[in-house]
């Protein structure tokens, strides 16, 4: 097949958009670099390695903000962070072989939960490709199915306009990963060519607007629903579309239930709030999807860990999907209305097209008598050992309403979506849909980077922790203030809790017989190290952990018998959700 | 936060699953709603997808790649350059329940080289090509079967006879297996291609590519 047409070019806006401090593009590498900065980008993550030293040499010279992170894993998850709490891409950068491997995945956990990311990897020069040369691996091959796009650049003269259109496709319609890789001789190459401002391939044009009749079709179902309710996803925060959300839901009285990456998507505290539905959802909002006849759907794509079983999934309801990416709309749960386009325009369209409101206070009356019926509550004994659950509330109660959380995955993650009250779009950083255990360290690092002046809680468990602990390097190297909260209960406790429930209690590989003191830890580091395991030790500390500016590390010794409820079995009804051990 | 009290540990508050109320509808595996008067499961349908896709190093890869990694059942998938060299068609023959052949749509559709994708209807002109080693012990009856398919012989040796054969599936299927008579050494099967009948685009957007083409290769003409 032919070569790559040569992308369009737009000379016109980068003149005069030179940043100061930048020298003249002369090779590839300073022209990739000079792309990223006619993108706005501040910063990046990434680590040094031989191919890609060439655009690290051009960063030398830029006054873009790079962080050097321990690991190229914990690079993409940072820039994952950044993106998520900034709207805008975050950058990592790594070399070929092992440093591109090492992205992959956080580049899956970008993919799975639409967060925009780019990576710049080295690649050794074209002329050894394919000879499995030393730190080589196929990175578009690799990451093809991971990535939204990617590329694999070809020359210097258009090396810079390629980074432009994978900024662009990340950030753009439904955001996703792109990756470029770049190969020495590449970067290396002369070049004086200025790259044109980031734009998006001919072939590519996200929908923005609902088409009208669709929309019609919707504003007439919602007005004669006696039970509706809207799902937002986290489209809803990636599309800006949060106050829209909140005008039409109280506008029209309709109860709100959210997926997990869309937490702070609508307030919690609200009174039409149901708060997060699924696997470990609080009873009311899975009641209330479970039982809905109109359900708005506004982007979200329908996971399992959401719909649980689909035969039993909202099963009464007519669903009208707001989605801005077409294929995602029928994919898992056949959608009765399709509403392709961005979410805060559908919902505007939405608004305009409605005529009059649902009459709905007994299925309002309903919703509110389930929040009575299944409080999401727990006992705290002081004799006992400390709540997972006590610890997130402390640590909400000390921090401000816009406190960013970041955190890893298991049982300390589902904990913090249920007693965490989030009230804010872009507080809530997880790893939803690949569920990456030592994701919450680095991406409290990118959170913080990108929102320096907001407090940044990271709750760790101990097993997932360890699989990232090292980047404490970096948040003291860069004098990150961060709090790390590790619910320790010496287990990765999710699987225990699962092998508790259906494998009979053999914790195989689950208990972990010893852990390190993360407080001792962290003082190896250089970060503030605490240890808590008594009750009232806990608001002290967390006074103190947060006042303390950089890093610090409270090892929580929590109560190991301590397991996530509610719970809808995977693949089960959501409707039937167990409060307890003894209703699964 | 939560009052300490004698609550039990580890238990939330609330009816048991069994005191709850259920709806009454229900879903079938494709998260369709299903009627329960009249309960019918989608059945798989073979079709043909045709995609116009720019013409960009790894397009193949990434198209076969996204079929093997969905899941989707597929029967052939083809490639060539059209009218434009920039562009090539990719002709997937797939069989698969109405929202997977959607989602094969979908899916291909958000990969960024793809121009456009269709599903081609039933009268679409689809080809295949095989070529059929057999061998050569009783030629003349080899070539009352080649001419019977309106095959070429290729090549034709002591040993054995080469033929190809062009036609719909149908016709290939059967023209293999009269072959079969004299021994298949090998055979080798290049998968529908198909384009629309008559006087219809086979993709959507391909009319105004062609028209463009025209436009800017008659420019080049007059200012030749």
């Amino acid at each position: 097949m032919s070569e790559q047409p040569p992308a369009t070019f737009d000379r016109e806006a980068t003149d005069g958009a030179e940043t100061a401090g930048s020298t003249p593009v002369t090779t590839g590498a300073t022209s990739v670099i000079r792309a990223l900065e006619g993108a706005g980008v501040e910063t990046c993550f990434g680590v040094q390695g031989g191919a890609i030293m060439p655009v690290y040499d051009a960063l030398y010279d830029s006054s873009i903000r790079h962080v050097t992170m321990a690991h190229e894993q914990g690079a993409a998850h940072a820039a994952d962070a950044y993106g998520i709490v900034s709207g805008d891409p975050g950058v990592c950068l790594a070399t070929s072989g092992p440093g591109a491997t090492n992205l992959v995945t956080g580049l899956a956990d970008a993919s799975m939960d639409s967060d925009p990311v780019i990576a710049l990897t080295g690649q050794v020069p074209t002329a050894f490709v394919g000879n499995d040369a030393f730190q080589e691996t196929d990175t578009t091959g690799l990451t093809a199915p991971i990535t939204k796009t990617n590329y694999f650049a070809t020359d210097s003269d258009s090396v810079g306009d390629t980074v432009g259109e994978a900024f662009a496709v990340s950030g753009t319609g439904r955001p996703g990963p792109t990756v470029v890789d770049l190969p020495k001789d590449v970067t290396n190459g002369q070049t004086e060519r200025q790259p044109g401002a980031p734009r998006t391939p001919s072939t590519y044009d996200p929908q923005t607007e609902a088409d009208e009749a669709a929309v019609e079709r919707a504003a007439r179902t919602l007005e004669r629903a006696e039970k509706p309710v809207i799902l937002a996803g986290g489209g809803v925060i990636k599309g800006d579309a949060s106050d829209a959300l909140r005008d039409f839901a109280t506008e029209y009285g309709i109860p709100v239930v959210t997926t997990m990456p869309a937490l702070g998507a609508f307030p919690e505290d609200h009174e039409l709030a149901m708060e997060m539905a699924g696997m470990h959802g609080t009873g009311y909002a899975n009641m209330a999807i479970t039982h809905c006849d109109v359900m708005l759907a506004v982007g979200c794509r329908f996971d399992d860990r959401l719909t649980g079983g689909v035969e039993t999934f909202a099963p009464d309801a007519e669903i009208l999907h707001a989605d801005i990416d077409p294929a995602e709309v029928s994919k898992n749960i056949e959608a009765d209305v399709a509403l392709i386009g961005d979410a805060g325009t559908v919902l505007e369209q939405l608004d305009s097209e409605m005529d009059r409101t649902p009459d709905i206070p007994e299925w309002q009356e309903q919703c509110q008598t389930w929040k009575a019926e299944y409080p999401m509550d727990y006992a705290a004994p002081e004799d006992r050992p400390i709540r997972p659950e006590f610890v997130v509330e402390a640590l909400d109660e000390a921090t401000p309403e816009d406190a960013i959380v970041t955190t890893g995955v298991g049982q300390h993650q589902m904990w913090a979506c249920q007693y965490w009250t989030y009230r804010h779009p872009r507080t809530w950083v997880s790893s939803h849909g690949l569920g990456t255990m030592g994701y919450g360290l680095p991406a409290a690092i990118g959170a913080k980077v990108a929102e320096p002046d907001k407090q940044v809680v990271c709750f760790e468990g101990d097993g997932s922790f360890l699989m990232t602990c090292q980047e404490l390097a970096v948040a003291v190297r860069e004098n990150l203030d961060i709090t790390v909260a590790v619910l320790n209960n010496a287990a990765v406790g999710m699987v225990r809790q699962w092998q508790d429930a259906f494998f009979e209690g053999r914790h195989s590989a689950s208990q972990y017989p010893w852990v390190p003191a993360f407080d001792k830890l962290a003082e190896a580091f250089g970060a503030q190290g605490f240890a808590v395991h008594e009750y009232d030790e806990v608001a002290d500390t967390v006074e103190a952990a947060l006042a303390y500016d950089g890093p610090s590390v409270i090892d929580f010794h929590i109560d190991p018998g301590a397991n996530v409820y509610p719970m809808v079995p995977s693949g089960g009804d959501n409707g039937q959700f167990a409060l307890s051990e003894d209703q699964l | 936060m939560s009052e300490q009290g004698p609550q039990q540990v580890n238990r939330l508050q609330g009816p048991a699953p069994e005191d709850r109320p259920r709806p009454s509808g229900r879903r079938n595996s494709q998260g369709i709603r299903i009627d329960p008067e009249v309960e019918a499961e989608p059945v798989p349908r073979r079709t043909v997808i045709s995609a116009l896709v720019e013409n960009e190093p790894g397009v193949l890869a990434k198209a076969s790649g996204l079929v093997s990694r969905r899941q989707f059942n597929i029967e052939s998938l083809t490639v060539g350059t059209t009218t434009n060299p920039e562009t090539s068609r990719i002709t997937l023959v797939i069989e698969e329940p109405e929202p997977g052949i959607r989602q094969v749509e979908k899916q291909l559709e958000k990969l960024l080289p793809v121009i456009s994708v269709q599903e081609l209807g039933e009268n679409a002109i689809q080809r295949e090509l095989v070529i059929v080693k057999v061998h050569g012990d009783e030629p003349d009856k080899v070539q009352a079967v080649t001419e019977m398919y309106d095959g070429t012989v290729l090549d034709a040796g002591p040993k054995t006879i080469s033929i190809e054969i062009t036609g719909d599936e149908n016709k290939i299927d059967d023209a293999i297996d009269a072959f079969q008579q004299f021994g298949i050494r090998e055979l080798a099967r290049t998968g529908q291609t198909a384009i629309a009948r008559g006087d219809v685009w086979t993709t959507d957007v391909e009319e105004e590519r062609y028209e463009r083409m025209h436009e800017s290769w008659q420019t080049t003409t007059n200012n030749d």
